[in-house]
């Protein structure tokens, strides 16, 4: 925040005064009074009681102006964060002014204005490179065990000629020839051939991902079946492997009558094929649209909400993601038979679906570090989003879906969050297996959207070079492992869950709403004591208090030694006493410091029923019956 | 009839149980009288031999300006002989919480004056108290074609009256059922979860009660005003929100002593019918004309407060648990029965075990402790958004999934503030160590 105060201060845009911030649920009409500034960067509001709200324009996903009333002009800003602010400026044409400007600020046309580019953390080249360089997948592979005797380097793809999406480095089956890796990329959509996503040392499993075949009714390519039968020999332990579409048999039938369509057991030997039925990324949209509705709606009741859930499909959604890595990981384990993994063009459910296997499967991407990589390979990396009805041509995936860039809203779809939110409910069920937590994954969220850091901008590798990304912006996951403190499971450890395949439970009654995204800002929805911070500082705690202890030891082995000596010599005196008061002093300081540490972190927030929405019991108040005298002035005073 | 030094009954009585069942409850009873100014409250045993009123103990807190005589014609005004008694006694402000069943005013508006001025003896000069009824006003008002009714604005001027809509009898145990059974479907998909789970109500019941009692105590502690609450009989939805208040209000209900005494005081006392409403529990193929949830939605609310606060309790969610399943099926005597006179009837101090002596050992009550209790002297008030209140899986998932991971999480949350404790003490005892050969070495060195 310090950060972002010195920025606004050298250039504050705009400023009006007496805005209203209202409560989102309040039915009364409670609100904070302050100060509305516009910077270039963001949209700041301080209240009366210097509280300050930052709004990141590049978050905002949807500014309304609504009919005026008495008190002013009404202002809701929806955030890409799941952020809902509602202002109410006193003036018309402030409000407009505001308005109109952060239309402006919060649609960027070109790259070069994100906030990325402007961003500046003061750091010299070297920290900036050395924290692009923090994660490298070529050692990632190495980690998995490739390359080896059945997987190579291709260079196929050095100078993203056979694939402009792909990545430069790719791993295929050693028996794969050029000739076959070029063949199957001209039947498959997009050119995304199948490559290698993730490896299974020890079941020497492979998972696989690429987009649909181009066979619409009865179309065949020898080079693809020849790849897909390498990919097959490449595992010694299983010599069937499954093909995974991800799509619903429906929409994947659909495909064919556009040259496009699912592969055909009888043309490839050895494949099981199987669909999973995630839908598709306008599905995905309109459904957490749905339950954004209902879950922003004033005085919710439960049926409401419930039946709201219901009909948005959503939680319905991330089961079906939840199902898919499940089978994938299943496969890999218990059959050691490897999977390949497509969708339509293999960039949004294959994402999905490639990485949450390999995280069940696979204790190191459950750690901080791990999960980087996951990402940057199955989210960033391989990722793409290729859209011509958007202004720009090549468009990056998650800055179509998320929306960086003025585009075609259409592209625009939640599927990194629901990534997201299926790792939320592993971490649910096994509270053990993760080092990270759940601030760590709203963290990323929040930076998705934010554009503040390189990662997550630009088109593909190709497109990330043109751009000069590594030069001309910061990567995020320096700064989170800088701050890693605050992303750690204290619980993080079991050796049981450590290490294990996680095998969650989709049972329906295991998917819950989660309320610490989808109402992250709505403070009064949350538990207000939390379990999870206690435990975490208590686990810094015990950190520094084991350190006490080994000091304290040693100081009380060091005085026990010299009593024993007897005789201290005159140097030996002066260079301890001079010390010791200053040391007690430390410690008495330590010891004071401890113990309000406990009361400090226990203390209650936000309960004060002015804070909690009291206001739905409080409408008991104002709706005077007939016959009773009106209780205004209660009122009055129980909002205050 | 009941001395002895109080507040320390049940620690000194560890080996002579039988006779601790209902001491908790009268303790808390003289509690609250001696605490308050002698002026205003009384203990009245006018239903020593259960005569006035059949569902209350024998002894009661009532205003002092009121006689025995008095109260003996205001239970004949009030359901079920149950005249407004004291249920809890803000400190803070001196603000009452009072109980009672519906007025008998019939459709010929019955008065009854000795009732008014009962709960108008309540009343600071000047200052106006809530009626909150737990029935709808319509639902109130059919009453009265059964002789209940409510209270007339016109005879009760100082009062002002907010109907609730908290559900009662079979209502909630087909609530319950619906939502037992779908919890028990393995094999549906999302949407016919959730669309079961909504249609079992049983989230909306919880918010109901929970929001009637935040209003009780926000009439309390923000208004500043004493209340009534009542529904029909007054041993339901009334003992839950009375009961859910205090839980909002006062600290030491939030201790494990002070549920039990709460429990003891606003159940048993009270009279809730345990051996009616809980006779069945889910699976009951009969339909049971009084069986009813009432007792578990109360600690499903308290749940979700804890959920809510979960370092303000000095209980767990264990001891919930075994609250409700004592409640329908226990070797001990504290839940059978429907009232305090069924109670003494079936000798119950004398042939049974009172369920507190068991639980307040300390080799059970640590199973009960919540280890991140820190004591809090706050009011506390929950949210009751729908995104706020969640399924009591402890409870309704208990036996449909694994808890391993959890428990084991749980354990080592316990560890590590066990661990905790640990160190702190041996800085603490290093420190005294250090200090010592320090002041020794002074010594030493100063001549």
């Amino acid at each position: 925040m310090e950060r972002y105060r010195m920025e606004w201060k050298d250039f504050p845009w705009c400023s009006v005064e007496q805005v209203k911030l209202l409560d989102r649920f309040s039915t009364s009409n409670k609100s904070l009074t302050g100060t509305l500034y516009l910077t270039a960067t963001h949209l700041l509001f301080i209240d009366a009681h210097q509280k300050e709200t930052w709004i990141l324009h590049h978050h905002i996903a949807s500014v309304e102006k609504l009919a005026l009333t008495t008190s002013g002009c009404p202002l809701v800003i929806q955030c890409k964060n799941f952020r809902t602010v509602h202002f109410i400026v006193p003036r018309e044409r402030d409000c407009h002014d505001i308005y109109n400007s952060l239309l402006q600020l919060s649609k960027q046309a070109k790259y070069e204005d994100l906030y990325a580019f402007s961003y500046n953390p003061k750091q010299n080249d070297a920290e900036r490179l050395q924290g692009w360089e923090l994660i490298d997948l070529a050692e990632e592979y190495q980690r998995m065990g490739v390359p080896n005797s059945n997987w190579q380097l291709s260079d196929a793809n050095r100078d993203y000629k056979i694939c402009e999406t792909y990545p430069r480095e790719l791993y295929v089956p050693r028996i794969a020839s050029k000739p076959i890796i070029v063949g199957s990329s001209k039947f498959r959509s997009k050119g995304r051939f199948p490559v290698l996503s993730y490896y299974h040392q020890s079941k020497e499993a492979a998972i696989c991902r690429c987009s649909q075949p181009l066979s619409g009714f009865s179309a065949r390519c020898l080079e693809d079946e020849h790849l897909l039968q390498a990919i097959s020999k490449a595992n010694p332990a299983n010599r069937y492997m499954y093909v995974m579409d991800t799509r619903p048999r429906l929409n994947a039938m659909a495909n064919r009558a556009a040259g496009k369509g699912y592969e055909n057991e009888d043309n490839y030997s050895n494949i099981r094929f199987q669909f999973v039925g995630i839908e598709n990324i306008h599905v995905m949209r309109s459904s957490l649209q749905k339950l954004l509705e209902v879950n922003g709606t004033k005085g919710l009741s439960v049926n409401d909400f419930y039946s709201g859930l219901e009909s948005s499909g959503w939680l319905r959604h991330i089961k079906a993601v939840m199902d898919a890595a499940i089978f994938l990981a299943k496969a890999i384990a218990a059959e050691s038979a490897s999977v390949l993994v497509h969708c339509s063009d293999g960039w949004d459910r294959t994402s999905q679906v490639c990485s949450l296997g390999s995280l069940l499967l696979d204790p190191y991407y459950r750690t901080v570090r791990g999960f980087m990589v996951l990402i940057e390979k199955d989210w960033i990396s391989f990722g793409h989003k290729f859209s011509e009805s958007a202004i720009f041509k090549n468009l990056y995936f998650l800055g179509v879906r998320c929306g960086h860039l003025d585009g075609d809203p259409k592209e625009v779809s939640p599927v990194f969050t629901q990534f997201l939110e299926c790792v939320w409910h592993l971490t649910e069920q096994f509270p053990q297996a993760f080092e990270f937590n759940e601030a760590f994954l709203l963290q990323i969220h929040e930076h998705i959207h934010s554009c503040q850091f390189g990662n997550f901008i630009g088109n593909c590798q190709k497109e990330r070079e043109e751009l000069k990304l590594k030069e001309k912006t910061y990567s995020l996951w320096p700064f989170l492992l800088d701050d890693q403190k605050k992303y750690l499971n204290p619980l993080y450890g079991s050796q049981s869950q450590k290490s294990a395949v996680l095998e969650p439970n989709t049972v329906s009654f295991n998917f819950k709403f989660w309320r610490n995204m989808y109402h992250q800002f709505d403070r009064t929805l949350h538990p207000r004591q939390s379990v999870f911070n206690i435990i975490m500082n208590m686990n810094e705690q015990n950190k520094q208090l084991e350190k006490d202890i080994k000091d304290l030891e040693s100081q009380i082995k060091q005085r026990k030694n010299k009593q024993t000596d007897g005789i201290l010599s005159k140097e030996l005196l002066n260079s301890v006493r001079p010390e010791s008061p200053a040391l007690k002093a430390t410690l008495s300081l330590k010891e004071q410091a401890l113990l309000p540490v406990n009361d400090v972190l226990r203390t209650i927030e936000g309960s004060s029923p002015a804070d909690n929405r009291y206001s739905e019991y409080a409408d008991e108040f104002s709706k005077a019956e007939p016959a009773v005298v009106s209780l205004e002035y209660g009122v009055a005073r129980m909002t205050c | 009839r009941f001395v002895g030094p109080l507040g320390t009954i049940i620690i000194k009585c560890k080996d002579f149980r039988i006779i601790q069942l209902d001491i908790p409850g009268m303790e808390e009873c003289l509690n609250i009288a001696s605490s308050i100014e002698i002026s205003e409250w009384r203990l009245s045993y006018v239903n020593q031999e259960f005569a006035v009123c059949p569902s209350y103990p024998p002894a009661v807190t009532v205003p002092k300006a009121i006689d025995d005589d008095a109260l003996r014609k205001v239970a004949t005004f009030r359901h079920g002989g149950r005249f407004p008694v004291l249920s809890y006694y803000h400190k803070k402000n001196g603000m009452v919480i009072m109980r009672s069943g519906q007025p008998l005013t019939g459709t010929n508006g019955r008065r009854c004056k000795e009732d008014e001025k009962l709960i108008n003896a309540t009343l600071r000069a000047g200052k106006r108290g809530y009626i909150i009824d737990t029935r709808p006003l319509n639902v109130a008002q059919q009453a009265r074609a059964k002789g209940g009714g409510f209270e007339q604005e016109a005879h009760y001027p100082q009062w002002r009256r907010i109907h609730k809509s908290i559900e009662r009898y079979h209502i909630l145990q087909d609530s319950l059922i619906k939502l037992v059974e779908s919890c028990n479907d393995q094999t549906q998909n999302m949407d016919r979860w959730l669309s079961k789970l909504e249609a079992s109500n049983w989230l909306t019941h919880i918010k109901e009660i929970l929001t009637t009692a935040c209003l009780a105590a926000q009439c309390l502690d923000r208004e500043g005003a004493s209340i009534l609450i009542h529904g029909t009989e007054g041993t339901d939805s009334t003992l839950q929100v009375t009961s859910l208040a205090q839980i909002i209000l006062e600290p030491r209900s939030r201790t494990i002593r002070g549920f039990e005494a709460l429990i003891e005081r606003e159940w048993l006392q009270a009279g809730h019918p345990f051996q009616q409403r809980c006779a069945q529990s889910a699976y009951c193929n009969s339909k049971q004309k009084w069986e009813s949830p009432v007792f578990l939605l109360f600690l499903d609310c308290v749940w979700q407060i804890l959920r809510q606060f979960p370092c303000s309790f000095e209980f767990n969610e264990n001891f919930l648990i075994m609250l409700f399943e004592h409640a329908y099926a226990s070797q001990f005597g504290t839940f059978l029965g429907n009232n305090e006179s069924e109670r003494c009837k079936l000798k119950l101090q004398q042939k049974t075990m009172s369920l507190w002596s068991w639980v307040n050992r300390p080799s059970e009550l640590s199973k009960f402790t919540n280890p991140l209790f820190e004591a809090n002297n706050l009011v506390i008030w929950p949210s009751v958004a729908p995104q706020s209140l969640q399924l009591w899986e402890g409870i309704f998932l208990r036996w449909n999934r694994s808890s391993k991971y959890l428990d084991e999480a749980y354990e080592e949350m316990v560890n590590i503030i066990e661990y905790n404790k640990q160190l702190q003490a041996k800085v603490n005892l290093l420190r005294r160590q250090l200090a010592e050969l320090e002041t020794e070495d002074g010594v030493q060195e100063s001549p």
